[in-house]
């Protein structure tokens, strides 16, 4: 089992009233709400946390990719990977990712992350994520009826980059160069591992499969929503004859732990923050029209992960979000019991663990972390042992750790 | 009662659905960015005096070939495609709003081809101070009011039109994630694709006709068309929003066929 440290880097002091007063927490909340001091804050505890969580013997530090929002602070994740890079040794660096299709051109995402592969001597994980409709449509002005096609180009280019040895030209709908010649090219042939993020769009599935990359599931209805998208994920590998391998796919997941079940209620907060004001996003912005194709949108995946997002986030208390699995929250005994149901449920590999979100303080993140690496690790450690991932860094593969995690 | 053409352009590349009724000069409607819901009464009154084409753009209805069209100038020249393949050379143009910017554009790139021209509520132009609303991001409900002059707009008219008009703005939020997706193509994220630097070509006499109450595009998008086309005549029609052609439809085609006759 893959064990992912996962930092959103959200902004952590948002108006008491935030939800009621402002419209969305992405594409229209004003950068007034910005105070630059805190963010200095803000980044270097974040940055604290994940170097912290190499150290406690996670095997992936993992940031992402978002624009115009006070849900993710990490408009360039390789600005962060950069910075984790030089203060680490042992962990991937999963970054999840790159947003193909808004890099113009797009050989800029294979340029920064070669750095990064070379940087790390090989601990970089590539994730192509097309990007939230909030980043990509209404951040970025991205035309939602081009944006798969754009962002399928600009993954061709980019793989093509890191393999070519010698200089090429491309002649595409959306990018034409001339010369496309990367320097650096990637420290891992032909190139880092690739994970793609998705939300349970059918084309995703398909072209995740037929390309052979790890498909990750970021959603945060939980892994009883979950279980519906990657069951999908799983039937489509069936259809297509591919053999199970739990490492090629990834789930994230919020944990919480505490001493005892009832001290766990210190989270409380930061998990109300976190969905009622990090993800305050209005419907309008998740899924403008043509954003996922008329077919998804009539799936059931589609319609479930749609109205459990709307409930969630409106609705909910502490119990509602304990209960349907939002957040894996207890004791160590529990979180062990409810975790490791979850991944036998689920059936992944590399699962990718948010214990820090919301405005959760640096010092109960690295509680959280702590309880987590000491108590909770050892014992889910050994799930799918009997299996080997290809989807990881090889370096760090021969390392101390064993084959399987 | 509007007959429907099905027009196959470049070998199949594109199937057109095509609405047509009356007689007289032809005359070609191109609909908005949420479409048109079937033969409307002011396209009725407008086949009195005139032979009607009312295509549904690529991507609406059952009209195919958008992914094969990349940007507007692909789209104009569809139309000139399909007024050839419908046997018209020469042509009445009116269209509303990303109707209006193509309908504009086909004057502009080959002015043989129009007549006269009426624009309604025309998208193509930007102005930081007045933006035009963002629909991609509208719900349903948001859209089904904003079409129309105020939310409550439909109170002043008869039972019997009030009834169509419900029945109608349902319709048009039913299909909006197909329509825009189509129209976002076009007209996303600013709709100021280039007509500015075009217009100066347009021959055609024009009409430039605006919902008082515009909700989607304010009337102060006017005074662009005015600037940018030689002779242009605005008409701001009062007690309507971006619907113009449906809430005054007869106010509407009133004003359409006397610029046309």
């Amino acid at each position: 089992m893959k064990l992912c440290f996962f930092h959103l880097m959200p902004y952590q002091d948002l108006p008491d009233n935030f939800e009621k007063d402002y419209h969305s927490v992405w594409v229209d909340a004003p950068n007034s709400l910005f105070d630059p001091e805190k963010g200095h804050r803000m980044y270097n505890d974040f940055l604290d946390e994940l170097e912290y969580a190499e150290a406690m013997g996670f095997d992936a530090i993992c940031v992402n990719e978002h624009h115009g929002n006070a849900y993710g602070m990490m408009p360039s994740p390789n600005l962060m990977a950069s910075a984790m890079i030089r203060a680490t040794s042992k962990a991937a660096i999963v970054v999840l990712g790159n947003s193909l299709a808004l890099y113009n051109p797009p050989i800029r995402v294979a340029e920064e992350m070669a750095m990064l592969d070379v940087l790390s001597g090989g601990r970089l994980i590539a994730g192509f994520p097309l990007g939230t409709s909030m980043d990509t449509i209404f951040g970025y002005g991205q035309v939602p009826a081009t944006l798969r096609e754009k962002y399928q180009e600009a993954h061709d280019l980019v793989i093509k980059a890191w393999k070519e040895r010698e200089p090429f030209s491309f002649n595409g709908k959306f990018t034409q160069l001339r010369y496309v010649n990367i320097w650096p090219r990637p420290y891992q042939q032909p190139h880092p591992p690739i994970w793609v993020p998705g939300s349970g769009s059918l084309e995703t599935w398909d072209w995740t499969i037929k390309n052979d990359y790890v498909y990750c599931y970021l959603s945060y209805s939980g892994y009883k929503v979950g279980k519906t998208i990657l069951d999908g994920f799983w039937d489509e590998m069936e259809r297509q004859g591919k053999e199970f391998n739990p490492y090629h796919a990834g789930f994230l997941q919020l944990v919480a732990v505490s001493e005892t079940d009832e001290q766990a209620q210190e989270y409380k907060d930061s998990i109300e923050y976190f969905f009622k004001k990090s993800l305050h996003i209005p419907a309008g912005y998740a899924n403008p029209p043509g954003y996922r194709t008329v077919k998804t949108n009539a799936s059931a995946a589609s319609a479930t992960t749609m109205q459990s997002r709307t409930k969630q986030h409106t609705d909910f208390t502490w119990t509602d979000y304990l209960e349907a699995g939002n957040v894996i929250v207890g004791s160590p005994e529990t979180v062990v019991q409810e975790l490791t149901h979850a991944v036998k449920e689920l059936r992944v590999g590399n699962l990718m663990l948010l214990l820090q979100f919301g405005d959760m303080p640096k010092e109960l993140a690295m509680k959280n972390t702590t309880l987590f690496a000491n108590e909770v690790m050892p014992h889910v450690r050994d799930l799918w042992s009997e299996y080997e991932t290809r989807w990881w860094p090889e370096k760090l593969m021969s390392a101390a750790h064993g084959a399987g995690r | 009662m509007p007959e429907t053409l099905n027009i196959s352009l470049r070998g199949g590349d594109f199937e057109a659905e095509v609405l047509k009724d009356g007689s007289g000069p032809p005359l070609l409607y191109l609909h908005g960015a949420i479409g048109q819901k079937g033969w409307a009464p002011f396209l009725d009154a407008l086949a009195e005096r005139f032979t009607v084409y009312a295509p549904y753009l690529p991507g609406y209805s059952k009209s195919t070939g958008l992914e094969k069209l990349d940007d507007v100038a692909d789209l104009t020249l569809y139309q000139f495609e399909l007024l050839d393949a419908l046997g018209v050379s020469k042509a009445h143009v009116v269209g509303h709003f990303l109707g209006g910017m193509i309908a504009a554009e086909m004057a502009a790139l080959s002015p043989s081809y129009v007549d006269r021209l009426v624009l309604a509520a025309p998208a193509g132009t930007w102005r930081d101070s007045d933006p035009v609303v963002d629909l991609l991001s509208m719900s349903a409900e948001e859209l089904q009011d904003n079409l129309w002059s105020s939310a409550s707009s439909s109170m002043s008219i008869s039972p019997a039109d009030f009834e169509a008009n419900s029945r109608l703005k349902e319709e048009l939020a039913a299909d909006r994630m197909q329509d825009l997706t189509a129209a976002g193509k076009f007209l996303w994220p600013i709709p100021d694709r280039g007509l500015k630097r075009r217009a100066y070509r347009i021959k055609a006499p024009t009409l430039v006709l605006w919902g008082e109450n515009d909700r989607i595009i304010p009337p102060v998008y006017a005074e662009d068309f005015s600037r940018l086309v030689a002779g242009a005549q605005v008409s701001v029609i009062p007690n309507a929003g971006h619907l113009l052609m449906i809430e005054r439809a007869e106010v509407f085609a009133g004003a359409v066929s006397d610029f046309l006759s």
